[in-house]
């Protein structure tokens, strides 16, 4: 269609395009782009090329650059573009330049200027253009520069000029909050964006006010207090919005602006949080949208998620829980994974505060589980973790396992690797099991835990598990041994267990006396020798011998080094590691000393032991008094010297201003204190400095009226931070936050509820796991696994194990009986896996289908148009001219009418609104299914005679996408 | 907050992409190969969503032509998704039922397109009739500044002004 969708580009363009989509290899691809580069680079730099010529070379380096490579030779020449006066011109190379450069490059600051002058220009299209870079490009050192402009432009006539304004505003807050408020140091100022931004709330445009939800969102998930008098009024323009009083403009697949609601929702979870005065101001119209959403339509079900996430994170109101549980049942019982995905989130949001809502589910959280989707597997994996408890930590944690050494994803694999360990540290049934599970995981993903998690667990092994019961203990340790030794047969182990194995045996290896000194020293000469790049791995080798021999010195052996021990040190003493020489040289002198100085400088089983430091140096002091005797200068502690304490204040402020913002845009202001105070969420970082603040901003707000009505609003606001400075001064008054005790009420609620759950969840169980009887279809193995995850079932009931640490005997047994099971059930997942393999041929796009019976006002539009086509179908180089008036009419009468109708009067003028189709039947929707396919075959026919040829490998490019 | 947008065919070949977060130009080819690889090889009735060095991944299939988005841990998928069917419908109204072929051609429409509808990685405007609106002013311009090249009296009038 005309100018906007035709091919109006060169021929060489063109055949530039066309040459890439029929490159058979990325090779040749390259070749192609390159020799492009080169043509590019020769016209590019020739003395005056006309503005359509530069124009398109840009979008064809904006092309190569896309496609991978390197276009930063033409950079400047984007840039240079942007200084053009036609706007056309000027578009073209904004366009250019934010997707070419990054916020730090070098050349914004050549922009700055000409954004600067086109943001004050008449044209509000230039002003939406400089915007748009605005939002991609400025960094924080340019951010003073632009700041002043953008705020004036948040009362811009025109509507999509405010918009893009707040959403400048919204990124250079993410970018810098403390500059956003540093730099508009006066106070006033400050003020003035603010309420600018909240009247923007009440714009009559609902796409301002939409856009005006994303810097408040950010600015209240910083500091919710200062914000809980805007409850009510995001209370009521969500009520307005879900009962259809945004013009219909914003209706989206027949619910009414969801895109706005969601955003709504998602302000009020984080201001309901621990609050549940406010959350009770919500509980009508979350209910409300719980019960009008839409369920079958993909944005409904957005919604409706986005309210589950709102109800579970408000004071908890059991209508609304019940009917969130009703959405994620639906969910996870829908056939679309997608749903089934969020149901599982869901889930896991849920459960935190009422933990019997999983055991509803629990086979279809299973199923999930052992779905072939990794995408749904983790998420499932996700909420397991979140439900874990001492009574299923064994099962989650071996599923969890299993699953990590399946997978190649590092960094995947590190995450579930330390959430096992985590679990496991948390909730170990025994110490067996708990060496057990650190040794898989240190096997299969070693090198991608924290080296931290390799120290907790040799702690552990020394110090047992706190009890005093020294038999265990030393069963433990023989037992870590015994598995290590094992372990060590296998080829290629981490680095990171590799330290911990040769720990062990060094400090236990021998202990017990089942092991000689000789064939522990052997295996360690092995790990050294195996490993032999590791320089870690071998010192710590190197320090296990030497303890070794330690102890069998000390306890009056002869030690015989082992040849191959010999010849190992011999090679250390001469390593260019310093590390190592050292301790070869240590172990040399160690091994020569008697029994018992080595007893003295090696004690058995003493890693637990404190070394006691003098800190104080005390055995020093003679000869200190010797030399103070003799006329030294006593020495005087830093923090004693006069004048030091002011100067270090003096330079953590200095570097306070240095971290907020480089470069000065304006003079030097004077009360730096108040301004901080001011800015609540800004100050987070600097806070140290200002002791007070914080707690008095809540308190001011609290009484400030609704803004919709901004001027008084303003001026009483204004008063009130008067107060607020001098309350600093007289800092004594200072009184505590009342969100403080709220927050406090909150959690001890949150702990009786937990705990109600926690009482009630067995018999559920109970009753959930009877009435699932009847079914015959499921399997026994789910079954299993059911009860062993959600706790209930007799056989969990059985297991005097599931309190922490109580006895290991039996919840060893319990394990054993585990492990059976639990392979059966690996073996049969992976047969079901081999059956469904995934269709990789199926190019049907099936939740395309789902969009198809809704009705279409674009599709009817294009019926309405259809004539026109058809008309000039036999010269399509004119089908564009005379079509796209057509449809420009056709918008542009719509608009108008919009732009007044009142968010909170709430008049809609449907006749104006409805697109022309809107309120037709299916029937012409089913009639511009062929016009469709003739408007392609048209196309088709155009690009042919340019010379594009469908090929074998793009049959789709003719494709409707929305087909 | 969406970090970026990603447009790749069937082929993996590139169709567009657009950065709200600063990725230099090598991480940027390694993203697009790292998550062409992961999502044209999915099934076609997996989710819609991967998970991502921390990210999460939406895609959805037009046709031939996969629309990827990189968001945030505690975004909302499914509001996503019908981002990117909003985009495509915008896309579909603006070319009249739009193909791939359109956005090969007309990537930088695409791209202004965009621009119109999300900015610095949020939703700006979600009234499909807005969007062609400005899209449409813009145009326009375009229309006039060729009739005005075509006469010298009228640039003179444009200096003028």
């Amino acid at each position: 269609m005309g100018s906007q969708g035709g091919f109006y580009q060169s021929k060489e363009f063109l055949d530039l395009v066309k040459s890439i989509g029929e490159a058979r290899s990325k090779a040749e691809e390259d070749r192609i782009v390159l020799s492009e580069i080169e043509t590019l680079k020769r016209r590019i730099s020739e003395p005056d090329i006309p503005k359509r010529k530069m124009k398109e070379y840009i979008i064809r380096l904006v092309y190569v650059e896309m496609l991978g490579h390197d276009a930063s030779f033409g950079y400047i020449h984007a840039v240079k573009m942007t200084h053009d006066d036609s706007l056309l011109v000027k578009r073209t190379g904004y366009l250019a330049v934010t997707l070419f450069l990054n916020e730090d490059h070098d050349l914004i600051i050549l922009i700055v200027n000409t954004i600067q002058k086109d943001l004050k220009s008449d044209n509000y299209l230039v002003v939406c253009a400089a915007l748009n870079v605005v939002c991609k490009l400025i960094n924080e050192e340019t951010i003073p520069a632009m700041l002043p402009q953008v705020v004036e432009l948040l009362v811009h006539p025109k509507e999509a000029v405010r918009k893009k304004a707040i959403m400048a505003l919204h990124r250079f807050y993410h970018k810098s909050p403390s500059s956003v408020s540093h730099l508009v140091s006066n106070f006033r100022k400050v003020h003035i964006m603010w309420l600018h931004l909240f009247q923007r709330l009440c714009d009559n445009d609902p796409g301002v006010m939409g856009a005006t939800l994303c810097p408040l969102f950010d600015l209240i998930t910083k500091d919710v207090n200062s914000y809980k008098d805007l409850v009510i009024s995001f209370v009521s323009i969500l009520k307005q919005v879900a009962e259809r009083r945004l013009p219909k403009a914003y209706d989206y697949h027949q619910m009414p602006a969801p895109f706005i609601q969601i955003k709504l929702l998602k302000i009020l979870a984080l201001l309901g949080s621990g609050d549940k005065q406010a959350s009770e101001d919500m509980y009508t119209v979350v209910g409300d949208i719980f019960r009008k959403c839409d369920s079958s339509s993909n944005i409904g079900n957005a919604v409706l998620y986005e309210c589950i996430c709102c109800v579970s994170s408000i004071y908890p109101n059991p209508k609304l829980l019940e009917s969130a549980a009703d959405v994620i049942s639906r969910f996870l019982k829908s056939d679309s994974h997608n749903l089934k995905y969020m149901g599982i989130d869901a889930l896991s949001r849920l459960i935190k505060i009422s933990p019997e809502i999983a055991e509803q589910h629990q086979l279809a959280v299973i199923d999930c589980l052992e779905d072939p989707d990794d995408t749904l597997k983790r998420k499932t994996f996700e909420l397991l973790y979140k439900m874990t408890k001492s009574t299923n930590v064994e099962v989650i944690v071996d599923r969890m396992i299993d699953y990590m050494i399946r997978i190649n994803d590092n960094h995947y694999k590190t995450e579930i690797a330390s959430r096992c360990v985590e679990l496991a540290e948390q909730f170990a049934p025994s110490n067996q099991w708990f060496i057990q599970t650190m040794n898989k995981v240190f096997e299969h993903a070693g090198d991608l835990v924290n080296i931290k998690v390799a120290h907790n667990l040799m702690r552990l092994i020394a110090e047992g598990f706190g009890e005093d019961d020294d038999t265990a203990d030393s069963q433990l340790r023989s037992s870590a041994v015994e598995s290590y030794l094992r372990i060590l047969g296998e080829p290629k182990l981490p680095s990171v267990f590799l330290r911990v194995i040769c720990w062990v045996l060094g400090e236990y290896g021998t202990a017990d006396g089942k092991f000689s000194a000789s064939y522990i020293t052997g295996k360690l000469c092995d790990v050294a020798e195996a490993y032999s790049n590791d320089e870690t791995v071998k010192a710590y080798a190197v320090t296990a011998l030497m303890k070794i021999y330690a102890f069998e010195i000390a306890s009056g052996k002869k030690v015989d080094m082992l040849p191959e021990c010999q010849t190992l040190m011999e090679e250390l003493l001469a390593s260019h590691s310093t590390d190592l020489q050292q301790r070869a040289y240590e172990l040399q002198v160690v091994i020569g000393l008697d029994a018992h100085a080595v007893d003295c400088i090696m004690p058995s089983d003493a890693s637990c032991e404190d070394i006691e430091v003098d800190k104080g140096l005390s055995f020093l002091d003679g000869y200190i008094q010797e030399s103070i005797e003799k006329g030294a200068q006593p020495y005087i502690p830093e923090s004693e010297r006069s004048g030091i304490l002011n100067i270090s204040n003096f330079r953590n402020q200095d570097h306070n201003e240095a971290s907020s913002h480089s470069l000065r845009f304006e003079a030097y202001e004077l009360p730096k204190p108040t301004m901080q105070s001011r800015i609540p969420p800004a100050s987070l970082a600097s806070t140290e400095l200002v002791p007070v603040p914080e707690p008095m901003y809540p308190r001011e707000s609290y009484q400030t009226p609704v803004p919709s009505v901004s001027l008084d609003a303003g001026s009483s606001e204004l008063k009130l931070r008067l107060d607020g400075v001098q309350k600093k001064w007289g800092r004594p008054t200072y009184s505590p936050a009342t969100s403080t005790s709220n927050s406090t009420l909150q959690k001890t609620v949150n702990g009786i509820t937990q705990v109600d759950g926690a009482s009630t969840s067995n018999s559920r169980t109970r009753e959930t796991y009877d009435s699932r009887k009847p079914q015959i279809e499921i399997s026994p193995e789910k079954q299993k696994l059911a009860a062993s995850l959600f706790g209930g079932s007799s056989k969990t009931e059985k297991r005097p194990a599931a309190v922490h640490k109580i006895s290991k005997a039996s919840s060893h047994v319990m394990e054993k009986s585990h492990v059976p099971k639990y392979s059966m059930e690996v073996a049969s997942e992976k047969t079901a896996s081999v059956q469904q393999p995934p269709d990789l041929l199926d190019l049907g796009e099936p939740t395309v289908t789902s969009t198809s019976p809704l009705v279409d006002p674009f599709k009817q539009l294009e019926g309405l148009l259809d004539t026109t086509q058809v008309a000039s179908a036999v010269n399509h180089g004119s089908i564009a001219a005379i079509e796209s008036p057509d449809m420009m009419t056709l918008y542009a009468d719509t608009p108008a009418a919009i732009r007044n109708s009142d968010l909170l009067s709430g008049l809609s003028n449907p006749s104006i609104i409805n697109m022309p189709g809107d309120t037709t039947t299916t029937q012409p929707m089913q009639s511009s299914k062929g016009p469709n396919l003739k408007d392609s075959l048209e196309r088709d026919a155009l690009v042919r005679q340019m010379g594009v040829t469908p090929s074998s490998q793009n049959p789709n490019l003719f494709k409707d996408l929305l087909g | 907050m969406i970090h970026f947008v990603l447009l790749i065919s069937r082929q993996g070949k590139v169709r567009l992409t657009k950065w709200y977060s600063p990725y230099s130009q090598k991480e940027r080819t390694k993203v697009i190969r790292e998550l062409s690889g992961v999502i044209l090889t999915r099934g076609p009735k997996l989710c819609n969503f991967v998970e991502w060095r921390g990210f999460k991944v939406v895609y959805k299939r037009y046709a031939s032509l996969y629309f990827c988005m990189c968001i945030d841990q505690d975004d909302n998928e499914l509001e996503i998704l019908e981002i990117i069917h909003h985009y495509v419908e915008i896309l579909d109204r603006y070319f009249g039922s739009v193909c791939e072929l359109d956005l090969i051609f007309n990537f930088h429409k695409a791209y202004y397109i965009l621009d119109e509808l999300l900015i610095a990685g949020e939703l700006q405007e979600s009234s499909k009739k807005t969007v062609a609106r400005l899209i449409a002013a813009q145009d326009s311009l375009v229309e006039t500044a060729k009739e005005q090249a075509s006469s010298i009296s009228n640039i003179i009038a444009q200096a003028t002004k």
